[in-house]
């Protein structure tokens, strides 16, 4: 079970992660809107009533960073909690139809 | 493990649909809504699945699903951990309100015997009333602050509330009310509905891996999964409510739990307690 939980985390981790496009060098004002893009994509997730532990921990690491100047990290933190958000809109869109496939019938 | 790979294959399979922008399947035409149906077929998986467990030992959670836990679970009984719990519920419950009011005010034959007949849902207000809800309404129309929904004292309530109902065949109805079956669907829904990083639903654990080892702990089957509510746990050192062990099964899966008694968890609590109709309250429970 736990290898299960490691494996399904890792698959959603990769896409999270291959959503990530390539960094440039970062500044304070990239950071601040890859930290607005993932907020607002958290919010999102947060009407569908859906959001990630992994998100919120994700956009405290890029505030984390932000506060010690390092943007670099700071806005790379802030891409992936950005793409960990879209993962989890699009689990519960999906999940509006695909839940019946479990049921007990 | 098939279960296993066929998870590991829906993950996969979510995280290609993501990235390909697949459509969503359409819905099957024949989706009418029908618990009587819905609550045979799932006595019957568990039965089927587990065909040496007696029908009223599944309340018992992990220790229904081998002997060994179920000796474990004969012996705590002996000396049962919740025991302080249900003395304190006692003695909370018959104590007046500063008004002189008590809770046997608020509820049916002054609340003793009663704990099978929650969640229920109340017409009036067209939504699922749990027994969590209903303690700390009655605190609130008698002036007195409600409790943490998470916490010892609501626990203590429950516990002693399930303990005068101990044995009582679990008896949730559905009034003839649209709201009633859409709230009964919607906490179906709920259960069903993978969430968190780790994609898993409430049935991915309790449906398709029912006494398997998850960590240290073996998995409760889903059936009479609510009956042993509020349960102590000697890795929480304590007692836990429905509200406390809804939110921490969330967040395992790494979804951010919802407010306790938002009406998801009221609803995903009416369709358990409903599908597991006939089995008999075990709660308060201990857990390993
Ligand atoms: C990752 C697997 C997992 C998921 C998903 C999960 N749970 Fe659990 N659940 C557990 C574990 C572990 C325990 C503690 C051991 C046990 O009793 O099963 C538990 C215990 C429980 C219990 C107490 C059972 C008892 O007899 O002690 C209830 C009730 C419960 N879960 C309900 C739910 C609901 C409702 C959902 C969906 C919102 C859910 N669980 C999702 C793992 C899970």
């Amino acid at each position: 079970m736990r290898n299960l939980m490691q494996k399904s985390a890792l698959v959603l981790s990769l896409f999270a992660a291959g959503a990530v496009p390539a960094l440039a060098a970062g500044s304070e004002d990239e950071f601040k809107a890859a930290y607005a893009a993932a907020e607002a994509a958290n919010k999102e997730a947060g009407k569908l009533r859906n959001q990630w532990t992994t998100t919120a921990n994700t956009l405290a690491a890029a505030k984390k960073a932000a506060d010690a100047g390092d943007f670099d990290k700071a806005t790379a933190s802030a891409k992936e909690a950005e793409a960990l958000a879209k993962a989890s809109i699009f689990q519960a869109t999906s999940e509006k139809t695909r839940w019946k496939d479990l049921e007990v019938r | 493990m098939k279960l296993r790979s066929a998870i590991f294959l829906a993950s996969a399979t979510i995280a290609l649909a993501a990235l390909t922008l697949a459509g969503a399947p359409l819905l099957a035409a024949d989706d009418k809504i029908d618990p009587v149906a819905d609550a045979k077929a799932f006595q019957k998986f568990f039965r089927d699945k587990f065909p040496k467990v007696k029908f009223e030992d599944f309340v018992n959670g992990p220790y229904s699903m081998n002997e060994d836990l179920y000796r474990q679970w004969q012996e705590k009984e002996q000396f049962p951990p919740y025991e302080f719990s249900l003395e304190m519920g006692k003695e909370m419950f018959s104590k007046p309100f500063k008004n002189g009011k008590t809770y046997a005010d608020c509820f049916p034959n002054g609340g003793i015997g009663i704990r099978q007949n929650y969640p229920y849902f109340d017409e009036k207000e067209g939504k699922v009333i749990t027994l969590e809800l209903a303690l700390n309404r009655c605190r609130e129309a008698n002036g007195e602050p409600p409790y943490s929904y998470v916490k010892d004292e609501m626990a203590a309530l429950t516990a002693y509330m399930a303990f005068t109902s101990r044995g009582k065949p679990m008896d949730i109805k559905i009034p003839n009310d649209p709201r009633a079956l859409a709230a009964y669907e919607n906490g179906k829904e709920y259960f069903y509905t993978r969430r968190g990083q780790l994609n898993f639903s409430c049935a991915t654990c309790h449906v398709q891996s029912p006494g398997e080892r998850i960590r240290a702990e073996v998995l409760a089957p889903a059936l009479g999964i609510v009956n042993a509510m509020p349960i102590y746990r000697s890795e929480w050192s304590g007692m836990g409510t429905t509200s406390r062990r809804f939110t921490t099964c969330n967040s395992q899966i790494r979804a951010v739990p919802l407010s306790p008694q938002d009406d998801e968890y009221r609803n995903v609590e009416y369709y358990l307690s409903y599908v597991s109709n006939g089995l008999p309250i075990s709660g308060p429970g201990a857990r390993p």
